[in-house]
């Protein structure tokens, strides 16, 4: 038997703790270097003198990282199938060296797939909080999942 | 990209370059973000509907900011050099409407565009407004596999060099 979850495990209202990450200097400024180089992600002067208040992570950076957190808290222990996409996410507050980050989840709605029936789109809320208990970023977005009679 | 929030319009077009994808930088972005299946290898991608290994959807959207930002690095340097002013962005409030349309599979190439759809004076931020924009991905066969509604905040024209305290 495995408890790896289908499409049918999930129902509205339900909550997933995705856990947390303590996002390092290194962390930051490699992501920002790579895809995001504007001088408030890469230097603590050019940080100071921005609208973020100090060095600060890349937003894209921040929704990769929760990704990491939503696959390792959730989708890998799933059948999931990818998403179609982002309904809509917000940047509340920037993500600073030493931060800490942590992940939930909510199940908002669930919807069997006409064009693929072996297949279940799942509607997420991901909110992610730093370590003072601030919203930083959230999120909601389908995720596709297989159903049970699918994968049995 | 480097005009101030008044003298941007409505219909302002960017395109900002392309880039290919290659199972590399693929499976290098997912191991670290995006560690599921269909983005880290061809033989496990092959047994999920998506049949050949795929980028993950947020290695398509980091892609796209590098090439905004160096489309925009560029512009500032060309502005500088000219003797123009380069007016300073902001962060980005969020986004609406992400959509992977299709996957971008290894060795593809994707052109990413941005055309200004509203602009928007801020109360609360004088200083600032913003800026609403649509993105596009295209890849080598013409079809979209990325889009999404951005903001962003662009800084506005000093109302007259001798008022600035």
């Amino acid at each position: 038997m495995s408890d790896s979850l289908y499409f049918d495990d999930f129902h509205p209202g339900q909550t997933f703790d995705l856990g947390s990450y303590t996002v390092s200097r290194d962390d930051i400024v490699d992501f920002a270097a790579e895809f995001d180089p504007q001088p408030f992600h890469l230097d603590e002067h050019a940080g100071n003198q921005s609208l973020l208040g100090g060095l600060a992570a890349s937003g894209w950076h921040t929704a990769a990282l929760t990704m990491r957190l939503l696959c390792d808290g959730l989708l890998s222990r799933s059948h999931s199938q990818g998403s179609p996409g982002i309904t809509e996410l917000a940047w509340k507050r920037p993500v600073h060296p030493g931060d800490i980050i942590a992940a939930t989840a909510e199940v908002l709605a669930i919807r069997p797939l006409k064009s693929k029936p072996d297949l279940g789109l799942v509607t997420i809320a991901i909110r992610v909080h730093n370590q003072t208990g601030a919203l930083v970023m959230s999120e909601e977005s389908p995720i596709l999942f297989l159903k049970r009679t699918a994968g049995a | 990209m480097t005009a101030f929030f008044e003298d941007v319009s409505i219909g302002d077009r960017l395109d900002l370059g392309s880039y290919t994808f290659s199972a590399a930088e693929i499976k290098r972005f997912a191991r670290k973000f995006d560690p599921q299946a269909f983005h880290l290898s061809e033989e496990a991608a092959a047994k999920t509907h998506f049949k050949r290994l795929c980028a993950s959807g947020w290695h398509t959207g980091a892609v796209y900011m590098k090439l905004f930002i160096a489309r925009r690095q560029a512009d500032e340097r060309a502005a500088t050099e000219a003797g123009q002013d380069v007016a300073r962005q902001g962060p980005s409030p969020g986004f609406e409407d992400l959509k992977w349309l299709k996957p971008v599979y290894a060795g593809d190439t994707v052109a990413f565009s941005n055309v200004v759809t509203g602009k928007r004076a801020l109360k609360s931020r004088p200083e600032w407004g913003l800026i609403f924009a649509e993105n596009h991905g295209i890849n080598q066969h013409g079809d979209t596999v990325f889009s999404f509604k951005s903001k962003v905040l662009v800084e506005r024209r000093p109302a007259s060099p001798g008022l600035r305290a």
